[in-house]
């Protein structure tokens, strides 16, 4: 099992890049936090000798340039950082509040730098695992977190570059959960590569349970833009009542509003890919079992997850609902999709028994 | 960014997004009293609410969990008889609540039939809506555009007049997919454009689909029929009701409708891991090589794996399990034959140590059963008990434990063959009657205790070279036969789920417009604006692309 060894090897290295990722970007966001001090101890108006902190700028400032605001750009340029991007939050809502503007640290770059890092280690990990196997990796437990942290990376990624806000304030987070999740998997959940046995030879192994990561990989990206929403909403109603407001690393960050837009667009993808993921699952339960749905314990949870997001996606759409209370229906949708993939699979007696345990 | 109230949509629950702020005032008006009419239209107006398709919605989240905590009757029956045993007192409490029969329970159905009467309540008002807006002219255009969203302004070339702008524009606008009205208000010329009508048809197809999931399942489970056979090598099975070891037919299923044919297990192949020492004797294919022949039909060759089901004469074939059934030929003290056949051995474990049950009613003095183990690598464990090490034939064991007494089936009470009730019957070998059990490998024969006669175990290929046991014992294969003919509807309704959620979610429904006002230098100014309906995050630059497209880039003074 020579390739074998070789991936495992890869996805160690993986995770000591993701833990410096991790310490990269935690650092990261203690500076936002120090960014943030300095820019309220600093005078309203822009000095020179701050290049790096913009200055505090008022949300109802921006109300004229309310059409151009999402694009809008920070004034200062000069100095090391490059040019700050200014989010103007809610241009001239009401209890906006303040956002300081912020670049791109040196931390930051490091951060992203070693995700690329450790997910061409974590690719080359898991498709030696598939060459070891010699099929897709992804068909015990151990196989499935591989592939589902790859994925989760994989989203983060990919949007870092569609996206156009800057999202790389959530690396501290992806790497953490990646990191944590590699290191239960590698060490509670490994087995050594052995044949498929006869129900999960199927191309549906290959389209069902690939999907099914990937959705996981959008939603927990959804969960981790709630929980940064609700605490920005917090914040923002802190501001709102006229208080003094802590100096946070969220005054960096895009306001609550955007933060629930992008979670949504995030979220309703995983949604999709996850009816998606049932209906195929169907599609071979009705093939290898003989019927198509029979409430096995997988079946209830991938129902109950479905339920919870149209429920999420709902309240979207249900005024009072909007807001705060729908984020907290995508963070339950997120931990079901957890309790899902660790106490169903372990605990829970099923037909889904390929756990490998 | 986010969509706006638009008075103009009623079909709406009242607290959807999209529908009317309610006027605050309203509600602390004193209301005139409800008769009953007016109670029921509350009622209506309350389950057809969002909030309430939403509770709903979270309530049966919640109320799926169960199931999934207790084993259900309808996927785990003996996981449920196994509950009842580990927990007397509990069980019948929870029987009580449905607890085991969750899914069909009723405050499980309650729950989804209202979710989805709250459903119908919704889809059919939003149906008619939509059918009248595909009908309607775009709105008329706002007397301000500069309040909307994306509201930006551009300088037509010069020699360009209001006519040939709000032309081009109408004629863009088409093209990119809108539908157009020319307006003409005091003077001022403006195109007034709507599309993506296909986001609502879309959210109407995806909801109606689930409906027709719903009622394909309930006329489904009505009119199909779901049986198991086990077949043992060489045996044949006839489609008809008698022929099946267990039936359970829909509510409205009527036997006439089985097809008659016929199924010969002509083969089972089990192939086993030998090379990999992590996966030694796991399982690596079944396939079950069968003849189907129909009536008036030559016979053909098919086969049927796990994944690969066999579709024939209506009916799904599934290949759900496989076992050995030991040819076992029981004589009696005057060498008569008494019992001759293939007897199914269950499965334990992975294996393949397999229990099964040999009834003898006739042709001896008493009854006699036999309760027998058979493994078909047989090793002696430290313990001195037996075990099998490998599930493929290498050095098959069969023992045999014998009753003799009261089998309990003269008085036609129906009995499990796989199992024997010892309580009327005497043990004679094994167990504390100091007397071995009956030890036997393919092709011997030995002596029942007492003089009653002798039992065979008999070898399927006598002719095999010394040692090679590897077709010695038959196998069975274990049928699942369906026949569900909504099936392929439910398929049909998911497809539609699914593209109607792609396309209610992805296409943007925006309506736009194109103001052509004169200036005082004779100038044409050109004002865009857009109005979201529904989710839209690329609505600002949707507008400012067309605003390009049509008057070049933006004017630098803006």
């Amino acid at each position: 099992m020579q390739l074998d060894e070789i991936s495992i090897l890869c996805v160690y290295s993986a995770m000591v890049v993701y833990a410096i990722a991790f310490i990269a970007f935690s650092i990261d966001l203690a500076k936002r936090s120090a960014a943030v001090t300095a820019a309220a101890d600093a005078t309203p108006e822009v000095t020179a000798g701050a290049p790096e902190h913009v200055g505090v700028l008022q949300a109802a400032a921006a109300a004229k340039a309310s059409a151009a605001a999402a694009a809008a750009e920070g004034g200062a340029s000069a100095g090391p950082a490059r040019p700050a991007k200014v989010k103007l939050g809610a241009a001239g809502g009401p209890g906006a509040g303040a956002s300081v503007a912020y670049g791109r640290s040196p931390a930051l770059r490091v951060g992203v730098a070693m995700t690329v890092l450790a997910w061409l280690l974590h690719l080359s990990g898991t498709v030696l695992r598939g060459l070891a196997a010699g099929r897709v990796p992804w068909a015990n437990m151990y196989e499935f977190a591989l592939t589902g942290t790859l994925i989760i990376t994989t989203v983060f990624l990919l949007v870092l570059v569609v996206a156009k806000q800057d999202l790389r304030f959530l690396g501290t987070f992806v790497t953490g959960l990646v990191l944590v999740l590699l290191g239960v998997a590698t060490i509670n959940f490994y087995v050594s590569p052995i044949p498929l046995p006869p129900a999960l030879q199927s191309i549906w192994l290959v389209i069902h349970v690939f999907v099914a990561s990937a959705s996981v990989g959008f939603f927990a990206l959804g969960f981790a833009l709630s929980v940064v929403q609700l605490m920005q909403a917090r914040r923002e109603a802190v501001i709102a009542s006229a208080k003094a407001a802590k100096a946070s690393f969220l005054a960096t960050l895009p306001d609550a509003v955007s933060l629930e837009n992008l979670a949504y667009r995030v979220n309703i993808i995983g949604f999709i890919m996850w009816t998606f993921t049932l209906m195929a699952g169907a599609v071979w339960a009705e093939k290898a079992w003989g019927r198509y749905w029979g409430w096995d314990t997988k079946e209830v949870w991938t129902f109950i997850i479905w339920v919870v997001y149209a429920g999420y996606i709902h309240a979207r759409a249900t005024r009072g609902w909007r807001g705060s209370r729908s984020a907290w229906l995508a963070i339950i949708g997120f931990s079901t999709v957890l309790f899902n993939f660790t106490v169903v699979n372990l605990f829970f007696k099923g037909l889904h028994a390929y756990s490998g345990l | 960014m986010t969509s706006r109230s638009d008075p103009g949509a009623p079909s709406r629950p009242a607290d959807h997004i999209d529908s009317a702020e309610p006027d605050p005032g309203e509600a602390s008006v004193n209301q005139p009293k409800l008769g009953v009419v007016g109670w029921l239209r509350f009622a209506w107006r309350q389950l057809t609410s969002m909030r309430t398709a939403l509770l709903l919605l979270l309530l049966l989240a919640i109320a799926a969990v169960p199931g999934s905590l207790v084993p259900q009757r309808s996927s785990d029956p003996n996981g449920v008889t196994q509950y009842f045993d580990d927990n007397p007192t509990l069980a019948p409490i929870l029987d009580g609540f449905q607890m085991f029969d969750v899914y069909t329970s009723a405050w499980f159905s309650a729950v989804y039939l209202l979710l989805f009467v709250s459903l119908i309540g919704c889809i059919i008002p939003r149906t008619k809506h939509h059918f009248e807006a595909l009908r309607a002219r775009p709105p008329r255009t706002p007397a301000r555009l500069g309040r909307l969203a994306g509201y930006t302004e551009r300088t037509a070339p010069e020699g360009i007049d209001a006519e040939t702008a709000i032309a081009t524009a109408t004629t863009q606008l088409r093209q990119a997919g809108y539908r157009v009205e020319r307006y003409e208000q005091r003077g001022v010329l403006s195109v007034s454009a709507e599309r993506g009508y296909l986001r609502e048809t879309g959210n109407l197809v995806f909801h109606t689909a689930l409906l027709g999931v719903l009622v394909a399942v309930g006329f489904g489970g009505g009119f199909g029929f779901s049986g198991q056979r086990v077949i043992v090598e060489g045996q044949t099975f006839v489609n008809t009701l008698a022929a099946y070891d267990s039936f359970n037919p829909g509510r409205f299923f009527d036997d006439t409708r089985l097809q008659p044919y016929s199924l010969s297990l002509e083969e089972l192949d089990a192939v086993y891991e030998t090379e990999n020492r992590k996966a030694f004797g796991q399982p690596i294919d079944f396939t079950a090589h069968v003849t189907v022949e129909g009536q008036g039909e030559e016979s053909t060759d098919r086969t049927v794996k796990v994944n690969e089901p066999l579709y024939t004469h209506g009916t799904d074939v599934y290949l759900l399990g496989n076992g050995y059934a030991p040819t076992i030929t029981v004589r009696n003290a005057d060498g008569e034959v008494v019992f001759t056949d293939s007897v199914p051995f269950l499965p334990q474990d992975a294996n393949l140590t397999s229990i099964g049950v040999v009834k003898v009613p006739d042709g001896m003095d008493e009854q006699l059963g036999m309760v027998g183990f058979f493994y078909p690598t047989q090793e002696t464990l430290d313990t001195g008990a037996y075990a099998s090490t490998y599930p493929d034939l290498v050095y098959p064991v069969l023992t045999l434990n014998v009753y003799q007494g009261d089998l309990g089936i003269n008085e036609g009470k129906p009995t499990s063959v796989y199992t024997l009730d010892p309580s009327t019957m005497e043990q004679l070998t094994g167990g504390d009657t100091g007397v071995d059990s009956i030890e036997l490998m393919p092709g011997e024969t030995t002596e029942l205790p007492n003089g009653l006669g002798t039992v065979t175990f008999e070898n399927a290929s006598p002719d095999a070279s010394e040692g090679d046991y590897s077709q010695s014992v038959p196998r069975f294969a274990s049928f699942d036969i369906h026949h569900d003919p909504t099936q392929i509807w439910v398929l049909v309704f998911a497809v539609l789920i699914l593209a109607g959620l792609l396309v209610s979610l992805f296409v943007p429904r925006r309506r736009m417009w194109v103001k052509a006002l004169e200036r005082p230098d004779g100038r044409i100014a050109l004002e865009y604006a857009a109005l979201a309906r529904g989710e839209d995050p690329t609505l600002e630059d949707a507008v400012s692309a067309f605003a390009d497209k049509h008057a070049g880039p933006a004017d630098d003074a803006k």
